[in-house]
């Protein structure tokens, strides 16, 4: 087995705005986030030999050939709940490191708000016995909330704190974010008094619906070098899938979650990465939840376990704080969560970062920056973690 | 010998009574949840009776009510494979009568004698349902009973019985009607009920050549407390030969209401005792029992007594006769369920025979060991267990909110995720301890879908048997 | 350029389920049942698998393979691209192990559609457009591709008879093939009279001219040429991966007026591709056999003129001539085909996979129905098979070429 690292580069990138778009359909944001990543690595489509589309809701890559007019070059449709997005950067970087294509789109795409409901419903998917019980996202995450709570004595004031900094946090850096769909800095006192979805998370704690896209044009390094100097090079890949592990055996404890723990240590692996504490500058994190956020400093090796609460309290993941910053953009929480562009979405973020082309966001010498998706619910998920550098 | 081997019973957890805001009157009464209905009571019942026993010794189920949720597709069908009975036994619906509960018990004991069934088990429920404010409405309950029969380990023996069939229009129910119609209550009571009961009762003591102050125990059917004791006075019974009828407590349980008292009368009855057990509806049937020594020593069953005092008073009435309706209006997958019927209905989950770890649903690849297809079963329904984490979901409820979802814990091994039901917010914490009830999911398509939730534990052990 | 995947990957064992009707198995029975057997046909266990790919139409995310494999937190990707789904997740199974990065992998399809309580597949089952739910207009699956047969009827002068007795023809040579094949869904002969008269579909198809709907599942463990060479020592030969090849059509064949509605030319561009990375030039002399997608059978007609094994408008004359048959000199569907097997969409293509593998290995006869003669095809080295996700207007195609080592 060999690793991925420095084996491809993305060179260039294109993010839709998010939110309710009401005037945009499937096609009209990938046109959006694949024309600015074309003109961002001065590319055309049809120079793209293979293309890779991360979509939820979409049958088959067809919706991207239509969307840009490609001509019978192959398409593959990934879908990984939400690690949709991070997982079709992933084949598609295979496919260039094998040297199959030189050039490669990779685009995520989720419309979400044409269903008619505020939130994420569970999706239907195949005929069924009907007997599991129906457990909406936020019921499913308060699991984990809950245990966690329990397991480390903390009380529901000072639980529900700890989560509210971490809404504080995302969106003060979404109010920084033009891209964002919530770009409305809020107060500790707003989070935890807003009202109660699936005890004990809260509005605040929940990341919105809606509309986006994201794009990424990858080759291999020798061709990037020809085509800009501040391409990003792809350092680590990790996908980890659970399998139920969490619901047939009694012994799981849903205040960690396995999946991100193996991706993670996958692309560090590969990435040489020994102290992520350390090492790590920037990371996107998969907020769908803030307890998502916090249980996931303590997976991917940023906070010891049990422990997350102190470095929250002092602002160790704030964009002026001593830790990896943690979801500079906002995250999920202000760009809400059209499921197969958020992995690429926060690539985009990182890529911005590495380039220092941040605006106000941007944060200090950043040399490593890595996403973090997590699909399913607690005890089964599908999580993938990806990590980029700036070329040496 | 041919008689009652084992009893169990089923009365819902909660109550409308005294407190109840909007019931407007101290009389308690036992009433079902909005998922649960005379199927998943007689389930409950059925648990009970056959908990600390042997499931594979019961080669008959037969289920007795008015009120099936199917017009057709047997209801003993169902309470037999949830109650984890065997598969080659002969399943029977008893209904269209309140007399069904006793006509059951009548067939059981017929089957045992002739030797075509070592036990049966009859199970009887009804959850009858009267326009709120009537007299009805204020003496009916919900609840369901649950004998098994058989000729080994006997502690009421049935020595004989005596029926009059009768045709009259006195109470009914047409298909699509809600509530039961009556004629006028005095022509009822003349023509039906006070004349053709008491001929049952003569009939039968005159077959046996007993006159009725023999009787130590009369159980008498009664549509409220007034006609019970007229009835009981017009027969010449004492105070002290009547079961309390438990009005004001359990209520007129319907079918399952003649097979609830005798339970009750059972649970008070010393060796040698005759109990008289007479029923009403298009007829009468009548009775005759004598406990047996073995009685002194029959303990370890929820039945009338455990069920009547572990109770809750709902705060309100709240939406009665509401049922969760499915999302998308379509049914579940007939195909899908049928395959995975044994971990659905009997709540089976599997024990790898390589490294014990029990795993529910059943599974073909061992979670922890990688072992393929090398399982015992094991069934999880009676089992207790712990919350290990749990949420309360305020968007997706409905008339369950919030809505409680759990992780439970088994002792013993095995974990599920279930929704939680007859439980207040309070109830809903890390490491509390609860039981399984099974229960109606939700009704879409022309389904009813049962599954199993859990529910605060109600009896320390669950349905393993009670200390 | 790009670069080409020949030789470079290899097939060390591999499974398939019985198609059919199977109330007996849901799901994640399927894929144990073909998982296992491509698992023991390899000599591996299940933990040796680095990373997975899964094809399926019908399920969420790579949990629908991790969950009843008991998979421990390894990469699993969920693949779907309509028809193309199995060859799709086959396709980026192989680039990961061409790039280096898992040394044995495994690629597995999987639909179950018999829990649905419908007999056939809905309209539901087409890529939509991405608007409102206008793609109803365009019909269910059998009037797309009647389009196909009327327009080419018409443009070659053919007449009804002749068209249908093509068409009728082709599904007669399946039915015989399928007939011979213990994991068929339909496992009998059907004779020409019967096919047609059988009740009409869509003009001209006929029922027999439309392939079934069932459940099935099928597996490959995919790894380097060395490590298969290695798990396969004293046994049958690994296959070799040659091409590996998706075109992803506009979807423009409703508006763009220079579509003919006589081909398919994503298949084409497809083929061409694929002919290339194999570095084939003669592909009617050079590959010994093919699985195609007959979903209908115009569609398997139109292809052999797209895979170029006929000439434009000629495919009559080889079709009534047996050459596809399976002795005869390009075998086209040896197991049966979507005509037989019915078509569980995640499945298809690492089942079509499955049938060149055995022939190739020499292998035809394990799968033989008792008293039938033998359906193992004379020294074949490269096999072909394809594809066709959508309608003829637009669709995501696949070819693959495998055959054995130096082929």
């Amino acid at each position: 087995m060999q690793s991925i690292k420095d084996r491809v580069a993305i060179v260039g990138m294109g993010c839709s705005k998010f939110g309710e778009r009401w005037d945009m359909g499937t096609e009209d944001l990938l046109v959006e986030s694949t024309s600015e990543a074309f003109e961002d690595a001065g590319v055309k489509s049809e120079d793209i030999q293979a293309a890779w589309l991360g979509t939820q809701n979409q049958m088959s890559g067809q919706i991207l050939a239509q969307a840009i007019k490609t001509e019978y070059i192959p398409i593959t449709r990934i879908e990984n709940f939400c690690a949709t997005g991070t997982n079709a950067m992933m084949d598609a970087c295979f496919a260039v490191a094998a040297g199959i294509y030189d050039l490669v789109l990779v685009a995520g795409v989720e419309k979400l708000k044409d269903s008619g409901v505020g939130f994420l419903t569970g999706g239907g998917g195949q005929p069924s016995a009907q007997t599991a019980p129906g457990v909406p996202p936020p019921a499913q995450f308060a699991l984990a909330a809950n245990r966690y709570f329990y397991q480390y004595g903390l009380s529901y004031e000072e639980g529900k704190q700890m989560l509210a900094k971490i809404d504080v946090k995302n969106h003060y850096n979404g109010s920084l974010n033009p891209k964002a769909h919530f770009q409305r800095a809020i107060t500790e006192e707003q989070a935890i008094n807003a009202p109660m979805q699936a005890f004990p998370l809260g509005l605040y704690d929940c990341c919105g619906v809606s509309d986006g896209s994201a794009a990424a044009i990858i080759t291999r390094p020798e061709i990037a070098k020809t085509m800009r100097d501040d391409y990003i090079l792809v350092k680590g890949l990790g996908l980890g899938v659970g399998a139920q592990q969490g619901s047939l055996r009694d012994y799981y404890d849903f205040t960690h979650f396995d999946e991100a723990v193996y991706a993670s240590r996958m692309a560090y692996e590969q990435a040489g990465v020994k102290n992520p504490r350390e090492e790590i500058d920037v990371c996107e994190v998969h907020d769908c939840f803030s307890i998502t956020e916090a249980i996931t400093m303590e997976d991917v090796g940023f906070s010891p376990r049990g422990m997350v609460k102190n470095d929250i309290d002092n602002g160790f993941f704030e964009l002026s704080g001593d830790g990896p910053k943690v979801n500079t953009d906002g995250g999920l929480k202000c760009f809400g969560h059209p499921i197969g562009a958020s992995g690429i979405r926060m690539i985009y973020e990182v890529y911005k970062q590495l380039q220092g082309k941040a605006d106000k966001r941007q944060v200090k010498n950043v040399r490593l920056g890595m996403t973090h998706n997590l699909g399913g619910q607690p005890g089964s998920f599908t999580g993938a973690i990806s990590i980029w550098g700036t070329r040496d | 010998m041919a008689g009652i081997t084992s009893y169990g019973a089923y009365i819902p957890f909660y109550r409308l009574g005294k407190d109840t805001a909007g019931w407007g009157s101290p009389i308690e009464k036992p009433v079902i949840n909005f998922d649960e209905d005379s199927i998943t009571m007689a389930v409950a019942a059925g648990m009970d009776c056959i908990s600390g026993g042997d499931r594979e010794l019961v080669d008959s189920l037969i289920f007795a009510t008015t009120t099936s949720p199917y017009i057709e597709k047997q209801g003993a069908a169902m309470v037999a494979a949830v109650v984890d009975l065997r598969r080659d036994i002969a399943t029977n619906d008893a209904t269209n009568s309140l007399r069904a509960g006793t006509q059951a018990l009548r067939s059981a004991v017929d089957a045992v004698k002739a030797g075509s069934a070592k036990q049966v088990m009859v199970t009887a429920a009804d959850c009858r349902t009267g326009t709120p404010g009537t007299e009805f409405d204020q003496t009916s309950g919900d609840g369901a009973g649950a004998l098994l029969i058989g000729d080994e380990g006997v502690i009421a023996e049935v020595i004989d019985s005596y029926s009059v069939s009768d045709e009259v229009l006195d109470n009914w129910r047409a298909e699509g009607d809600g509530a039961v119609r009556s004629w006028e209550d005095r022509f009822v009571l003349q023509t039906g009920y006070l004349s053709v009961m008491p001929e049952a009762i003569q009939g039968l003591l005159k077959k046996v050549n007993l006159g009725i102050k023999d009787i130590n125990k009369a159980v008498l059917y009664g549509p409220n407390p007034r006609r019970h004791a007229e009835m009981a006075r017009q027969l010449g019974l004492d105070a002290g030969q009547v079961q309390d009828p438990l009005f004001g407590q359990m209520g007129n349980t319907g079918a399952a209401y003649s097979l609830m008292q005798l339970i009750a009368a059972l649970e008070g009855a010393k060796p040698g005792q005759k109990i008289l057990v007479a029923s009403y509806g298009d007829g009468a049937d009548a009775i005759l029992l004598e406990t047996t020594d073995q009685i002194a020593n029959f303990n370890g069953k929820r039945g009338i007594k455990g069920n009547l005092e572990k109770k809750r008073i709902r705060k309100s009435v709240g939406v009665r006769g509401a049922t969760l309706k499915g999302l998308d209006g379509g049914g579940p997958s007939a195909s899908a369920r049928w395959r995975d019927r044994e971990s659905i209905d009997r709540l089976h989950g599997a024990k790898c025979l390589s490294c014990g770890l029990i795993q529910y649903p059943p599974q073909r690849i061992c979670s922890r060991c990688h072992t393929k297809d090398q399982w015992e079963t094991v069934r999880l329904s009676d089992k207790p267990g712990k919350i290990f984490t749990f949420s309360l979901d305020y968007l997706v409820g409905g008339v369950d909110s919030p809505l409680a979802i759990t992780i439970i814990n088994f002792e013993g091994g095995g974990r599920g995720m279930f929704t939680m039901t007859d439980r207040e917010v309070e109830d809903v914490q890390c490491e509390k301890p609860v039981e399984m009830t099974f229960r109606k999911l939700r009704s879409s398509g022309g389904v009813h879908n049962y599954f199993w939730k859990a529910m605060p534990q109600r009896f320390q052990g669950a349905f393993q048997g009670i200390a | 350029m790009a670069g080409s995947i020949r030789d470079r990957v290899a097939v060390a064992g591999m499974g398939c389920t019985r198609f059919g009707e199977r109330w007996d198995a849901g799901a994640h029975d399927l894929i144990v049942e073909a998982a296992y057997e491509a698992l023991e046909d390899a000599g591996i266990e299940i933990t040796d698998i680095q990373a997975a790919w899964m094809g399926t139409a019908t399920m969420s995310t790579g949990m629908s393979l991790s969950e009843p494999l008991r998979l421990q937190y390894i990469p699993v990707t969920r693949i779907e691209n309509a028809c193309a789904t199995a060859s799709d997740a086959f396709r980026n199974a192989c680039y990961a192990v061409a790039a280096g990065i898992y040394d044995i992998v495994l690629a597995v399809g999987a639909d179950k559609y018999k829990d649905g309580g419908l007999s056939g597949l809905t309209d539901g089952s087409m890529p939509g457009p991405g608007h409102a739910m206008t793609a109803g207009a365009t019909g269910p699956p059998p009037a797309q591709f009647a389009m196909l047969a009327t327009t080419y009827f018409d443009h070659y002068g053919l007449s009804f008879e002749e068209g249908k007795h093509m068409i009728g023809r082709v599904s007669w040579k399946s039915h015989l093939n399928g007939q011979r094949h213990k994991k068929a869904h339909f496992q009998r002969e059907v004779s020409m009279d019967a096919i047609l008269n059988a009740p009409m579909i869509a003009w001209p198809l006929g029922l027999y001219d439309c392939c079934g709907v069932s459940d099935g599942a099928a597996a490959a463990v995919i790894t380097t040429p060395e490590i298969a060479k290695r798990l396969r020592k004293g046994k049958e030969p690994p296959m070799f991966v040659k091409a590996l090849q998706i075109a992803m059509a506009p979807n423009d064949g409703n508006f763009n007026t220079k579509f003919d509605y006589m081909h398919v030319e994503a298949t084409v561009r497809a083929g061409e591709r694929a002919y290339e990375e194999a570095g084939i030039t003669n592909p009617r002399e050079q590959i010994s056999m093919a699985e195609v997608h007959d979903c209908f059978s115009i569609t398997e007609a139109v292809t052999m003129e797209d895979l170029k094994f006929s000439e434009r408008g000629k495919v009559l004359r080889d079709i009534e001539d047996g050459f596809f048959d399976l002795d005869g000199g390009l075998p086209v569907q040896p197991d049966g085909g979507l005509k037989c097997f019915g078509h569980p969409i995640g499945a298809s293509g690492i089942r079509m996979l499955y049938e060149m593998y055995n022939q190739l290995q020499g292998r035809a006869d394990r799968m033989l129905n008792p008293g039938q003669p033998s359906r193992q095809i004379k020294d074949p080295k490269l096999g072909l098979t394809h594809n066709l996700g959508g309608g003829p207007a637009g669709c995501a195609i696949f070819v693959g070429i495998v055959g054995l080592e130096g082929a």
